[in-house]
């Protein structure tokens, strides 16, 4: 802060003078020894400071280092040569990817995964976001503490099997049949019901790119429905039960108990995880996609992370699959901070 | 009116229970499918001849899973990669965790924005990839040959989690601290005595998230671990089942396996990797809950 000259010279009242102000005299010196300050609370507190340094070394090796290796969506791939000696090429991998440029069903490729990818994200917010909340509601209207402990173990359960063993799971239900084993469970209490014929469900329902995506989110809902509920539980059981009792002198039914008590009550906790799942549209899980597509379905299937794993890990073009990559994270991080700006402006309460 | 009110809620509460066993059945169906095909003799398998209780009821899948040698490395490397990574990702989170909730940190908010802007934006996965390339290639000039502690340390941790025990840390009354300064204690001693005791329940939560992703974790074993050997429990099923589900390696099963079909041995192989998060399933869950609640919102 700018001291003035009435900070300096402060009136004595005795002998009728100006004299100096001695504790601006130590505000100054703090002031001018600012640093030297803060070095000595470094100093002192070196422990603080060493325990930090090996989370801050991790993350600048697993996180930021690869960040460094993005810029090779600039450069020309030689995978002989190291990031920091190759060639400049400017934003050409960026140009074959939107416009076509030299290699234009690559191009085509492209714009098909980013389509799935926001596709898929998109069903799996109309469809799987309501699904914790209905349930949550129900788990409400249990009142046994057992009877809903029961409930909460089983359908928390798919949540905590791997990837791996979900998807093989769902690959084996819903198999194809051959001449000398029949097709999957699901598959064949599909065509019972008459869902899906018999010729398809036989062919193997993943090897056909119109059923990718159901499977995709019904797998989703099943593995996360449940689990997902616990945050909306937990709001629902907040509320005063005076409430439901005041509503119900009121003369209000259930549904309107449910319209003007839990609703509202658990408005805020909905918007603000509704504002997450935004804010992650093209964060998708790569590893599920990877384990249920194959080259049958990749129509509906193949999603920008697959695309690049394709060409990059796979493949070799991994400077066009850094671009490919880049275009989708830079997009999902505007998305995340959008969403989070929205979710502070909307309720005072930022996500990070 | 008083009866109206009733009806509604009955419908309501009827409802809620048909659905809720509709959706837990749907939910543990699968698992008992699963366990029933496992145990079955091949012609009720092959020919779908079960709906839910195990026909012709074998152990075969189950014998000769357990007697592959490959199987139990690959168990012996997942126990191995969940051990010694959930230990490597709960110290540091700890420790930076520990640091980060101290007020008089300088910097403070510039080393939480490094955390939150991995949540942010990451690089992806190829570049990420190259990354673990060339960690490899330095591991090896080390005389590291071992990839199975380059996946122990190369995972980077999860910056929520570190957020939400920070949390916890500064939830934890000052006074406390002081009291411990003024009996003498040094830095290391607060953390030890007073933070770690005092945050348990949130530790043990946020173990259990990092142990389960290193149980489960698929992807980056599979792209950094070279040598069959060394295999993860789920890049092995993986592997199982992509073999299994091929038309050229099952031609001649039946000769070889006359009692159980190609599906029983991959159910037996799920079943075998299950069983242990099911044993525990009960005891963890709770801790999930909590986690889940101090996560939702706060940051």
């Amino acid at each position: 802060m700018q001291a003035t000259c009435s900070d300096y010279l402060i009136f004595d009242a005795e002998n009728g003078v100006y004299v100096e102000n001695p504790e601006q005299v130590v505000r100054d010196d703090v002031e001018k020894h600012h640093w030297l300050n803060v070095a000595r609370t470094v100093v002192k507190d070196w422990r603080l400071y060493l325990m930090l340094v090996p989370m801050i070394l991790v993350f600048l090796f697993w996180r930021y280092f690869p960040m460094y290796e993005l810029l090779g969506c600039f450069k020309v791939t030689d995978p002989v040569k190291p990031v920091a000696d190759q060639f400049y090429s400017g934003f050409s991998y960026f140009n074959t990817l939107i416009f076509g440029g030299t290699n234009p069903g690559l191009s085509a490729e492209f714009w098909r995964a980013f389509r799935n990818t926001f596709l898929l994200s998109f069903y799996g917010l109309v469809f799987g976001f309501p699904m914790p909340i209905i349930i949550a509601l129900f788990f409400n209207e249990i009142r046994s503490n057992v009877a809903r402990s029961i409930y909460q173990v089983i359908t928390y359960l798919p949540k905590f099997m791997s990837t791996v063993v979900m998807t093989s799971l769902v690959m084996m239900l819903v198999k194809q049949g051959s001449q000398t084993s029949g097709m999957g469970i699901l598959s064949q209490f599909l065509v019972a019901i008459g869902a899906v014929d018999e010729q398809t469900a036989f062919a193997g329902l993943l090897n056909n790119p119109s059923f990718f995506r159901g499977i995709y989110q019904i797998s989703g809902i099943w593995e996360t429905a449940g689990y997902d509920s616990i945050v909306f539980f937990a709001a629902i059981i907040a509320i005063a039960p005076t409430r439901y009792e005041a509503a119900q002198i009121d003369g209000a039914g259930k549904m309107a108990q449910m319209r003007y008590v839990v609703l509202p009550s658990i408005l805020s906790t909905v918007v603000i995880m509704l504002i997450t799942k935004i804010g992650t549209l093209l964060n998708i899980g790569y590893e599920k996609v990877l384990l249920l597509y194959n080259p049958k379905t990749y129509m509906t299937a193949d999603v920008v992370s697959t695309f690049s794993q394709r060409n990059g890990i796979v493949g070799t073009s991994q400077g066009l699959a850094s671009a490919a990559e880049m275009m989708n994270n830079v997009i999902g991080m505007l998305l995340v901070i959008g969403a989070n700006t929205i979710a502070r402006k909307a309720s005072n309460t930022s996500l990070y | 009116m008083k009866r109206r009110l009733e009806i509604s809620e009955l419908v309501f509460k009827i409802i809620s229970y048909t659905l809720l066993t509709v959706f837990a059945i749907c939910c543990l169906y699968p698992f008992i499918y699963t366990i029933s095909a496992s145990i079955s003799g091949r012609e009720a398998v092959e020919y779908n001849r079960l709906v839910l209780l195990p026909k012709d009821i074998q152990f075969d899948a189950f014998s000769e899973t357990f007697n592959d040698n490959m199987f139990w490395n690959s168990y012996t490397n997942t126990l191995f990669l969940t051990f010694y990574g959930t230990i490597w990702e709960v110290g540091l989170s700890i420790l930076g965790a520990y640091a980060l909730s101290k007020k008089r940190l300088l910097f403070r908010k510039g080393f939480n924005f490094f955390l939150v802007f991995t949540m942010w934006f990451s690089a992806g996965m190829v570049p990420q990839y190259l990354n673990y390339i060339n960690t490899k290639q330095v591991f090896n000039a080390m005389g590291i040959m071992d990839d199975k502690w380059l996946v122990v340390i190369a995972m980077g941790m999860a910056a929520m989690n570190i957020i939400l025990l920070r949390n916890s840390f500064e939830g934890v009354p000052s006074e406390i601290e002081e009291a411990a300064i003024v009996d003498g204690a040094t830095e290391m001693q607060v953390l030890w005595r007073v933070y770690i005791p005092m945050s348990k329940s949130i530790i043990a939560t946020v173990s259990l998230f990092f142990g389960i992703s290193r149980w489960n974790g698929y992807f980056w074993a599979r792209q950094m671990i070279n040598n069959s050997n060394e295999y993860p429990l789920m890049v092995f099923i993986r592997r199982r089942l992509e073999d299994y589900t091929d038309p050229d390696f099952t031609a001649g099963w039946s000769n070889l396996h006359p009692t159980y079909a190609t599906d029983s041995a991959i159910y037996a192989l799920i079943i075998c990797s299950i069983v242990p998060i099911l044993i525990i399933y009960p005891f963890i869950q709770k801790y999930f809950a909590k986690g889940v609640n101090a996560g939702g919102v706060k940051g």
